[in-house]
């Protein structure tokens, strides 16, 4: 290198800020949701408040533009420092950054307008499939070529997780929305019935497995060691588990169709994958909390590091959750239930969100030349409202669901349903009430969050240069 | 699928499994003997401080791995999941349904069985036999007509003794078991647009006594007299041959209000009931039909 060169800092930062941003937006939209489960009269009988209308736009705006915008930050931070070289192609990276928000932005006014493929997660209609296409082989490029570059002979582990999501998002994103335009806002499938659907879920738990898991587990991988300041527990153990989640996950969507118009085997295959995914899944969860292990008196002084250890616990008990509930039998008791939404969200907000919030209270301050954030007391604050928060909202559905399982498969001695389907609305009413509050708790976290930050950027001199670091042989 | 397709499915599920297995004893050979642990990184450092040790896989951890890669083999040899391979218990999940089915109907259809010769005014006195009723209308019919029967717009009252297509027992059981389409055409075009359908709808409200204007439902009852009373016969007491209303009394599916009234007549209704004897078998249709019929029986 001819001048000492620096990080390019600028584009992490614009996708930090607006990790936030979308986090608000999307978890307010999931407030507004809750409560109209609660109290229907709250969409005020207009058309794009519904909540057929704003679910698909929560579930996109806080998957996509929360964590989508957490991935890219953290993402491109890790991989300039991990391979000791500045961005390949900035300008490239500075239009993934816009482009992903024109996408996310384009999501949402067309969602509310009823704009849709009706295809879950991956709602946008075709010319924002194309953008987003765009933007994906964009991020490719950076990426990959940013490795390429690297001045160490060794691709730091957090990188085989971050390619691998690249990699799978984009080739999910593209064979799932092979469609053929008829107008400039509506398309049909290229695949009919049972294969669409088969398709769907190919894509829709890769979305989970690849986007919520692998891409996670690259954040972990550099920010826990980092925090921690402790090695990375076994480098073996991040080979086996790395190679075999990424082979499993791919088997595992059928799940999602157990006793639907699909073949049988497709199904059993579904759910004999899903379990076998168990051990790759908890591999992550042990090479993170054993890092930690060697740091336990930091449980107690370091927030960030609480964050850590309750994301890995609910990573852990979710991917647990997730096998049992793709057997067969468990399956048909939870299968349509509330208990799914609590499973999803055990994962959702307690890791892809705990472990998110994490690495933006670890980089954020770095970004700024600063040693940590304005005020741990409030990282303090964030994290219990938070926690206790996912607790009542995942305990409050646990319990729906499997009540209103129960109550479904409920069979008077003449042979019909005891139940009406109202019966066992009326009784997870109250259950409603306890997940609005849970989720009400952990928006207020994320403010506090979002206001920590803000009083983080007042005290600082702006933005700073990090000069790239020499790498240095062990 | 074709012979291709389903070997191609084969080989790739048990190539699949060849692989974990091979993959599995490779990462459970090393052992703790190695120098490892504490202190003996991989000798990689990354971004000035990241290291990594190399510890051994948890043995727990593998040995939970092994057990499920075994489960999972267990599963596929007794239950199809390869395409090719029915498994050696021969399931299918149609084939379960249908066990399912005839097990649970062989307990119940004695219990139904028992009130098919029974006669109306027996099943009615028979508390069990409405207590299955209301299981049934619970299931089947809530969803539209409400879980206490009184109907919503659009949607029939069972509890006021008026029929549609006629409250004895056997139109009932025939609505039951048939279903029911319900056509009113538009009459918009018929009548010269906005004047015709305002001038008719106030005429039908006259009818039953409503609030009207006298001058233009004058005008409207030569219009009715033309056009309407075919099926709703020139007093408007209705015809339940037809299905079409009485629009002398005071229950109205679509509400009476001028603007709904009109609405009916420019664009028309289209009502369906759908048929239930491929759900509902004869005994059980009979039980519905009395349990439906006493819900108004103290009506006049």
């Amino acid at each position: 290198m001819s001048q000492p060169a620096s990080y390019h800092d600028k584009v992490v930062r614009q996708f930090t800020v607006m990790t936030m941003v979308w986090g608000v937006v999307g978890m307010l939209v999931g407030v507004v949701l809750a409560a109209q489960l609660a109290f229907p009269a709250l969409n005020f009988d207009i058309p794009w408040l519904t909540y057929s209308r704003l679910r698909p736009l929560h579930t996109s705006a806080v998957i996509f533009a929360f964590g989508g915008c957490g991935l890219f930050a953290t993402s491109y931070y890790v991989v300039q420092r991990t391979c000791h070289v500045p961005l390949f192609m900035p300008r490239l990276a500075a239009f993934t950054f816009w482009g992903w928000q024109l996408v996310v932005l384009a999501v949402a006014i067309t969602y509310p307008l009823g704009i849709t493929q009706a295809k879950e997660y991956a709602e946008p209609e075709w010319p924002i499939d194309i953008l987003i296409t765009l933007v994906w082989v964009s991020y490719a490029v950076v990426f990959f070529g940013t490795i390429m570059q690297r001045r160490v002979k060794h691709i730091y582990v957090a990188n085989w997780f971050f390619g691998a999501y690249i990699l799978t998002v984009a080739v999910l994103h593209i064979v799932n929305n092979l469609v053929i335009p008829v107008s400039l806002w509506k398309s049909y499938p290229i695949y009919s019935g049972a294969v669409d659907a088969m398709v769907q879920w190919w894509y829709g738990h890769n979305a989970v497995g690849f986007f919520l898991t692998a891409g996670f587990l690259g954040m972990m991988y550099y920010f826990i060691p980092k925090q921690a300041q402790r090695p990375i527990y076994s480098y073996r153990l991040s080979v086996v588990h790395f190679w075999s989640l990424i082979a499993i996950y791919m088997w595992a969507g059928p799940h999602h169709l157990h006793y639907q118009a699909i073949p049988d085997w497709v199904q059993s295959l579904g759910m004999v994958f899903s379990l076998i995914l168990l051990a790759p899944s908890w591999g992550g969860m042990i090479n993170g909390i054993m890092t930690l292990s060697g740091a336990w008196e930091k449980i107690r002084t370091d927030p960030i590091i609480r964050f850590m250890i309750v994301s890995l616990s609910f990573y852990g008990m979710s991917t647990f959750e997730g096998p049992m509930m793709s057997i067969k039998t468990v399956n048909s008791l939870s299968h349509f239930t509330d208990w799914t939404i609590g499973h999803v969200h055990s994962g959702a907000l307690g890791w892809v969100a705990f472990i998110t919030m994490a690495c933006v209270y670890h980089l954020y301050p770095r970004l700024l030349g600063l040693q940590e954030m304005y005020s741990r007391r409030l990282i303090e604050w964030h994290f219990w409202i938070s926690t206790i928060g996912i607790v009542l909202y995942i305990a409050a559905m646990w319990i729906a669901g499997v009540t209103q399982g129960l109550m479904w498969r409920a069979v008077n001695d003449d042979g019909t349903l005891t139940y009406t389907f109202i019966e066992s609305l009326k009784v997870t009413y109250p259950f409603y009430y306890v997940r609005l509050l849970g989720g009400l708790m952990f928006l207020a976290g994320t403010l506090l969050m979002t206001w920590n930050m803000y009083k983080t950027w007042q005290q600082s001199q702006g933005p700073v240069q990090t000069p790239v670091l020499e790498p240095q042989s062990a | 699928m074709t012979l291709g397709w389903q070997l191609y499915v084969f080989i790739i599920v048990i190539c699949s499994f060849i692989a974990h297995f091979l993959f599995l004893r490779w990462s459970s050979k090393f052992r703790t003997d190695e120098k490892l642990g504490e202190g003996n990184t991989t000798g990689h450092r990354w971004d000035g401080d990241l290291q990594e040790y190399n510890n051994p896989l948890p043995r727990w951890w593998l040995n939970l791995f092994q057990l499920t890669v075994v489960f999972g083999i267990g599963y596929l040899v007794l239950y199809p999941g390869s395409g090719i391979y029915d498994g050696l218990l021969n399931w299918s999940q149609t084939q379960q349904y249908d066990q399912q089915v005839a097990i649970e109907e062989a307990g119940y259809d004695a219990i139904f069985a028992a009130y098919v010769d029974q006669d109306f005014a027996a099943l009615q006195q028979d508390p069990k036999a409405m207590t299955a009723g209301l299981n049934l209308f619970g299931n089947y019919c809530a969803q539209c007509h409400g879980s206490d029967a009184r109907g919503a717009v659009g949607f029939p009252n069972l509890t006021d003794n008026d029929w549609l297509w006629g409250g004895e027992q056997q139109q009932i059981i025939t609505t039951i078991s048939n279903g029911r389409n319900g056509v009113m055409p538009g009459w918009g075009a018929v009548l010269g647009g906005e004047p015709g359908v305002t001038a008719v709808a106030h005429y039908v409200r006259s009818l039953s006594g409503l609030e009207h204007d006298a001058e233009l439902a004058g005008t409207g009852e030569a219009q009715y007299g033309l056009f309407c009373s075919a099926c709703h016969g020139p007093t408007g007491s209705g015809n339940s041959l037809l299905g079409a209303p009485n629009l002398s009394d005071d229950i109205w599916l679509y509400g009476a209000n001028l603007e709904s009234l009109k609405q009916t007549i420019e664009l028309g209704r289209n009502n369906l009931m759908p048929a239930f004897s491929d759900s509902l078998s004869e005994d059980k249709i009979k039980v519905l039909m009395a349990y439906i019929k006493q819900l108004s029986s103290n009506q006049p």
